[in-house]
């Protein structure tokens, strides 16, 4: 069976000073069936081609938002992508259905641990509480929530379980398959 | 009296219009009044300086040759191809009615039917001179009574042709010579091809040539050749000099030279029309005024007013808008120019007698007279200003470009490319006539002048415009035109190029706001460029280059507000040194205490 195309969006906005997040992306970005976009590299005065990003999506089968958790959200560039690329008539709304089908899944790496992102811990909230705006917009989309991949603790990550962890990444996106309808 | 020398005549002459315009503008009466008042003046009936005036009226109608060639340039074929409707309607009307009245009355007032027939095609036209010097006075051609009446004036100026054609044939005695007939015709054909050709294809590479010298006197002579030239051979083949050059102009309306040439001819045109308007003051009689006052007056009164009427009439029924159809039917109810021309042909072909042509020529040019009189009486009495001024700008979409581009080098260029690409109009200057050709082909309108010439700039349409924008490869010549432009026109907003720091210093003082240093944003660039080869991310390295370019910035403004050239050294120093200390501290800082997460 030939393996889902994927499409791994990843924004942030410092690379060079990114230790966890960064090595997510170099254990996955050689697949072959994975296409990469560094939107703080490919946009960096957020001037986003707006139509070569359309064509993307069209082409790929999973969609992946990666990116570090800032403010409880994702930095800025990723929400101006989804401004400026999730049309109105090529996302949702009238013939908006060219995500429809399309499994999604967010990838999000927290500073703190796991315990802060809890009612009673420093967050307040769970991060699936607060992804609940991705949700929605593949929601709306007409796209297939995935159970998201979050990892915390990154401030004081060791370099064992930074391996684990892109280990296991690997391994999830060389098997992903998408049933499909027979 | 003795006439005086040559040299004295055009002492007087200038003298005249020196004291006699600028009073008249003063007092709101207008150039067109002074120059009249002047030439009334120093005529034979108040001091007599100068009694003999036909032939400098002669020479002067040159200026009415330079003025139609003008309005040709600004003319293009297609445009004049659009206004065929109202050429032939309103001025064939305006004619045809006309004509028809004043000869209609003339015969009643007893006059034999071939002198009638003659006033009445005399008295129909217009004098171009004085409209087109009033409409440029008060900037209305662009509109629709501007339109209007130039259409009227065009039609004239074509049917001076036929009625000189018909004069012979309404002789009285006989006299007449013989008409050229099928000859004439085909002579008047041949040159009429002729010019067209040459204006076509013998003209552009003939100036592209001159121009190459770059020598100004000579583009000048050559000009002012062209238009000698084709009003020679009009006058050999007995059309209208006027008719002959106004083709040229149309002909070379969309050369790349227009601007430069309009330049050229303006002064000469200028100063020949003055003196067409002062010989006009010069020949009214006024001893055949003071010997039969009441009939002058009524004739003059009737034939303003006939023409008036059927004006009125016209601008009725082609719909201008009212509040301009008062001033536009007298703009054009004075009788004109070509009235001396038929008149004094029909006297050598015997188609009217002295006497009748006397008083007809005293009637034309006191009618002259009244023109500008009345517009300022219309102005003053008839007018609201709010619905005068606004009323033209809504019905006629400005033609001119929002956008100068002076210089079109390499900057110029990028500039007028992009802009061009949003369907910006620019109008584009440059003295660099290869340039040009060159820039001609990839289908960009680039007017060959030196954009430094503030006339230029004006005939460019720098008054209207919003924006200009320096691009000129010469520093000083950058800041003197942006120093002459933002004094004479502070509205306008420059834009400019600059060499290096002191010269955007020197163009922030002359009042361009931001000045932009040709190598700044290229190098800003490459360094860009070497912190992401360095292994920095795009968005952080474009991060770094914007924080540079605002302090840089910063420096600039510290520069111009220094006061001395020590104060400049120091302050240049201080914050360069700031802010170096300041974007290391920030890199140490962020390298050390940054988290390295996520």
């Amino acid at each position: 069976m030939k393996p889902p195309k994927i499409l791994l969006i990843h924004a942030h906005p410092h690379p060079r000073k990114s230790k966890l997040n960064n090595r997510l992306l170099k254990a996955v970005a050689d697949l072959e069936h994975v296409t990469v976009k560094q939107l703080y590299e490919l946009y960096p005065d957020f001037q986003i081609d707006v139509e070569k990003e359309q064509q993307a999506l069209l082409t790929h089968d999973l969609i992946i938002f990666q990116h570090p958790m800032y403010w409880y959200s994702a930095p800025a560039m990723l929400k101006e992508w989804q401004d400026c690329v999730l049309e109105h008539g090529f996302a949702y709304g009238e013939n908006g259905t060219a995500l429809t089908g399309k499994h999604f899944l967010s990838v999000v790496t927290a500073g703190s641990e796991k315990t802060s992102y809890d009612p009673i811990g420093r967050n307040r909230f769970t991060t699936e509480q607060l992804l609940a705006p991705f949700e929605q917009t593949a929601g709306l989309c007409n796209m297939l929530w995935q159970a998201p991949r979050i990892i915390y603790g990154a401030f004081k990550i060791d370099s064992k379980t930074l391996d684990q962890h892109c280990a296991d990444y690997r391994h999830t996106l060389q098997h992903y398959t998408i049933e499909t309808e027979q | 009296m003795e006439e005086p020398s040559l040299l004295l005549s055009v002492f007087i002459y200038l003298l005249a219009a020196v004291v006699a315009v600028p009073i008249a503008k003063k007092l709101g009466l207008g150039a067109v009044l002074g120059y009249l008042l002047a030439g009334i003046i120093i005529g034979p009936w108040v001091l007599g300086l100068i009694n003999e005036a036909s032939h400098v009226m002669h020479f002067a109608e040159f200026g009415v040759v330079m003025l139609l060639f003008l309005i040709g340039l600004e003319l293009n074929p297609s445009k004049l191809w659009e206004m065929r409707k109202p050429i032939i309607g309103q001025g064939g009307l305006q004619v045809l009615l006309s004509g028809l009245i004043i000869t209609g009355i003339a015969l009643l007032l007893g006059l034999r039917w071939q002198y009638a027939v003659v006033s009445g095609m005399a008295l129909a036209l217009s004098s171009t001179a004085i409209v087109l010097q009033i409409m440029n006075e008060k900037n209305l051609m662009p509109t629709p009574s501007g339109k209007s009446g130039f259409s009227i004036l065009l039609f004239q100026d074509i049917a001076v042709i036929p009625m000189l054609a018909i004069l012979p044939l309404l002789s009285v005695t006989g006299v007449g010579g013989e008409s050229e007939g099928i000859v004439g015709v085909l002579k008047a054909l041949v040159a009429l091809a002729l010019i067209y050709f040459a204006g076509k294809y013998l003209l552009p590479p003939t100036f592209r040539y001159i121009a190459a010298t770059r020598m100004r006197e000579v583009f000048t002579a050559f000009t002012l050749l062209l238009v000698v030239g084709v009003a020679v051979l009009m006058g050999a083949v007995g059309l209208s000099m006027a008719l002959g050059t106004f083709m040229v102009g149309v002909l070379l309306s969309e050369s790349e030279y227009r601007h430069e040439l309009e330049t050229n001819i303006e002064p000469f045109k200028g100063l020949l029309l003055g003196l067409f308007f002062i010989s006009v003051g010069m020949t009214v009689n006024f001893g055949l005024l003071k010997n039969s006052p009441l009939l002058i007056m009524c004739l003059v009164t009737g034939l303003i007013a006939i023409k008036a009427l059927v004006l009125y009439a016209i601008a009725v029924k082609s719909k201008l808008p009212s509040a301009e159809r008062l001033s536009f039917s007298i703009l054009l109810s004075q009788g004109g120019e070509f009235a001396f021309v038929l008149l004094s042909t029909a006297m050598s072909t015997g188609a009217i007698d002295e006497g009748t042509s006397g008083i007809l020529t005293l009637v034309v040019a006191l009618s002259m007279l009244t023109t500008p009189l009345l517009i300022v009486l219309i102005e003053r009495y008839f007018t609201h200003p709010e619905t005068a001024s606004e009323k033209p700008e809504m019905d006629v979409p400005n033609e001119h470009n929002e956008v100068i581009i002076a210089g079109f080098g390499r900057v110029g260029q990028i500039v007028a490319r992009m802009i061009g690409a949003r369907n910006i109009g620019a109008t584009v200057l440059d003295h660099n006539p290869e340039h040009i050709e060159r820039i001609r082909k990839f289908g960009f309108k680039a007017y060959y002048g030196d954009a430094t010439r503030m006339d230029l700039l004006e005939t460019a349409g720098i008054a209207e415009a919003k924006i200009l924008v320096i691009a000129l490869d010469g520093n000083d010549q950058a800041v003197e035109l942006a120093h002459e432009v933002s004094r004479k026109y502070p509205t306008i907003k420059i834009l400019s190029r600059a060499w290096d720091v002191v010269h955007a210093i020197e163009l922030m003082k002359a009042g361009v706001e931001l000045p932009q240093r040709e190598t700044m944003y290229s190098s800003l660039k490459i360094a860009e460029d070497v912190l992401k080869n360095l292994g920095y991310g795009a968005y952080e390295a474009r991060q770094i280059t914007a924080k540079f370019e605002r302090h840089d910035h910063e420096i600039l403004h510290g520069l111009y507000n220094a006061e001395t050239m020590e104060d400049r050294i120091s302050i240049g120093r201080d914050l360069r040194g700031k802010f170096e200390a300041q974007m290391k501290s920030d890199a140490d800082y962020r390298e050390k205490t940054e988290p390295d997460w996520s």
